[in-house]
């Protein structure tokens, strides 16, 4: 443990000096090998062939064949997240800003990893602070896995040392086309000019 | 009417007194600056902590630990992305080379505040005394912006 630490303290001195160069490069440099990986590990990913039944914030059951017909975005984090999951929720929220009245016509969600702690109630109360287009959805931890398995997402939950725990999980942004089909997936920090065009040509 | 003008005197100066944080805090050849953090629902849930370092000396230093009384354990965490999967691992230090400024900012590096004291509370401040390895202790006031903020409220750079 200790020495995995060492590492990873390594990996991170890498980090800090792409931050200290501007996150451009860091964005780039760091997330280009992993990219690809991730798109083609769920380039099957298909709504419309999807089985699992969730709940969403308001209480409501949601199914993949639900989003069909128009364009979605999906992506999974967790609401005791302090730093990936708002980033994520901004560069959505700025993602929408940039396609202006087109955003009205896709439809996002975010699955929690966490159903433990994220009830319908929760994942609304957080949500709220967010754009208030994005649904969250949780549900049995049974319904949260079979979904995650659905878009080849993985996610696992860390211990911390003070008893409580954190969970890792796949961080990108998947773009579906209205028909189901995966249209993209969009990294973390991924920049907008990139983003919304990418957006803009699944909803067609 | 003097409550209001005095009510009114403060709605003026504190905005101005949050703005003359910005600049930061010095510790030997380091300076400190631009603290945030977001507001809390609750305290369950971690808070998080964002900061500028900027080391003008010749020397590296290294940011080993944070303490604060708005939290029971406050951490230093990274954010990584491995094949497209994000983990938090513990940071046991932050690199502080010489001549350079870094930042814990979103997506990387950052304090993670758990066991929070209080909920965080936007537009009030708590201290956070960051402990370098070659500078030692300083201490910083954090403003808690909402929790849709992604950068510092301030561009005041000395």
């Amino acid at each position: 443990m200790r020495r995995r630490t060492l590492i990873l303290g390594g990996a991170g001195l890498a980090g800090a000096f792409g931050f200290t160069l501007g996150l451009g490069a860091w964005r780039s440099g760091d997330l280009q090998g992993s990219a690809p990986d991730a798109t083609a590990a769920n380039s099957r990913a298909d709504l419309s062939r999807m089985a699992w039944r969730l709940i969403d914030d308001r209480g409501a059951p949601v199914g993949p064949q639900d989003w069909l017909g128009r364009a979605s975005m999906v992506f999974f984090g967790f609401t005791w997240c302090p730093d990936v999951c708002p980033t994520t929720l901004m560069d959505i929220a700025d993602w929408l800003e940039g396609l202006g009245p087109d955003a009205d016509r896709i439809g996002i969600a975010m699955i929690t990893v966490d159903p433990q702690r994220d009830s319908p109630a929760v994942l609304a109360e957080y949500l709220s602070n967010f754009d208030p287009r994005i649904r969250g959805l949780t549900g049995t931890p049974d319904a949260v896995a079979t979904a995650a398995a659905a878009f080849g997402v993985t996610y696992a939950r860390v211990p911390q040392s003070d008893g409580d725990y954190t969970m890792n999980h796949t961080s990108g942004v998947f773009v579906f086309q209205p028909s189901g089909e995966l249209a993209s997936v969009i990294d973390f920090h991924e920049e907008r000019r990139f983003a919304v065009p990418k957006i803009r040509r699944a909803i067609g | 009417m003097k409550a209001f003008a005095l009510a009114f005197g403060y709605a003026m100066v504190l905005p101005t007194l949050a703005l003359a944080e910005c600049p930061g805090v010095t510790a030997g050849e380091l300076t400190v600056s631009k603290a945030w953090s977001r507001v809390t629902i609750g305290t369950q849930r971690p808070a998080v902590f964002y900061v500028e370092i900027r080391n003008d000396g010749q020397t590296d230093d290294r940011l080993i630990g944070i303490e604060t009384s708005a939290a029971g354990m406050p951490m230093l965490h990274q954010t990584v992305i491995k094949d497209g999967v994000a983990s938090m691992p513990h940071a046991a230090a932050v690199e502080i080379p010489a001549g350079q400024t870094v930042s814990l900012a979103p997506g990387g590096y950052h304090g993670m505040l758990m066991d929070l004291t209080r909920p965080l509370v936007e537009g009030e401040s708590f201290p956070v005394t960051l402990t370098f390895e070659q500078a030692g202790a300083v201490e910083i006031e954090t403003r808690i912006l909402p929790i849709r903020a992604q950068e510092a409220q301030c561009d005041a750079e000395r």
